[in-house]
């Protein structure tokens, strides 16, 4: 079998499953946890996540005591009359809990599914700390 | 049932599993171990679908424009190509975690019959990339009538 992949930063590209914790899934299915990236300005904090096979319609984002749950459910593609002769990949559901330590404005979340990609805006609801101008005396 | 009906189409699969596996064996025993314990494994990550008339192979790609994805079939090889870019990110912004990839792959993978080229089709939905790539109708096997003499 010829395989390349030139350009391409692989790190990991298996999916890490999620860890069995203190409450277990109530679905069969196995879960994993979605790679993310999360950055911060001063008004907002960003969750950026990849979640393929998951819409609009098939994630539930929660915020409660300042842990974000991230949720996503998926329905694998199984092709009517074909079966699975090669597999390098695994497709489950989509787990993951961030604990956010900025006071979030519950009601101007914002979130966003695009292509497999969750993106999640949270405002911070006590604007940033201002800068105090000291004069000279 | 005496005979399992598509074993000799089966058989190649099997034998690329069975190579792979051995490959994979292969690195881990001659590379330091990384973290994770395996192999970096090529990108994307494929899953085959297949049956007498062709295969159906779906690969992961989140975020990935599908304007900027490339398919190409020629006789048995299939060609991906792609990438995505990483976000514009806002004055000021700062990172807490970085953990999706960028950039560009490209990844050719042969199939283990000849492919149909002007048949083959892609779909691209919730960041799940599928295409269909019917067996050649040269390729298929024929059946051979027996005839007494």
């Amino acid at each position: 079998m010829a395989d390349e992949t030139r350009d391409v930063q692989v790190q990991e590209t298996q999916k890490q499953e999620v860890a069995a914790g203190d409450a277990e899934r109530t679905r069969d299915r196995v879960a994993f946890v979605p790679r993310a990236d999360i950055y911060e300005t001063d008004d907002a904090i960003f969750v950026v996540a990849d979640m393929p096979g998951v819409d609009e319609n098939s994630v539930d984002i929660t915020l409660e005591n300042n842990v974000l749950s991230i949720n996503g459910y998926v329905e694998p593609v199984r092709p009517e009359n074909y079966s699975l002769a090669y597999a390098e990949y695994r497709v489950g559901d989509y787990q993951r809990r961030f604990t956010i330590s900025d006071q979030i404005d519950q009601d101007g979340i914002e979130a966003s599914v695009k292509d497999g990609v969750l993106r999640l805006y949270l405002p911070k609801s006590v604007p940033a700390a201002r800068k105090i101008a000291v004069r000279a005396g | 049932m005496l005979l399992r009906p598509f074993d000799s189409f089966w058989s190649p699969w099997r034998e690329m599993e069975r190579l792979r596996r051995e490959m994979n064996r292969l690195f881990a025993a001659t590379t330091p171990a990384r973290l994770g314990g395996g192999v970096a494994l090529a990108y994307p990550a494929m899953n085959v679908w297949a049956n007498e008339d062709g295969a159906i192979i779906t690969a992961e790609l989140p975020g990935v424009n599908p304007e900027d994805i490339d398919v190409s079939v020629v006789d048995d090889t299939l060609t991906l190509k792609g990438g995505r870019e990483p976000d514009e990110l806002q004055e000021g912004a700062t990172y807490h975690r970085r953990e999706r990839n960028y950039g560009k792959f490209t990844r050719v993978f042969r199939l283990p019959f000849q492919v149909e080229a002007d048949e083959v089709k892609a779909t691209f939905e919730k960041g799940v990339l599928q295409i269909s790539l019917p067996r050649a109708e040269s390729d298929k096997p024929k059946k051979i009538a027996v005839k007494t003499g």
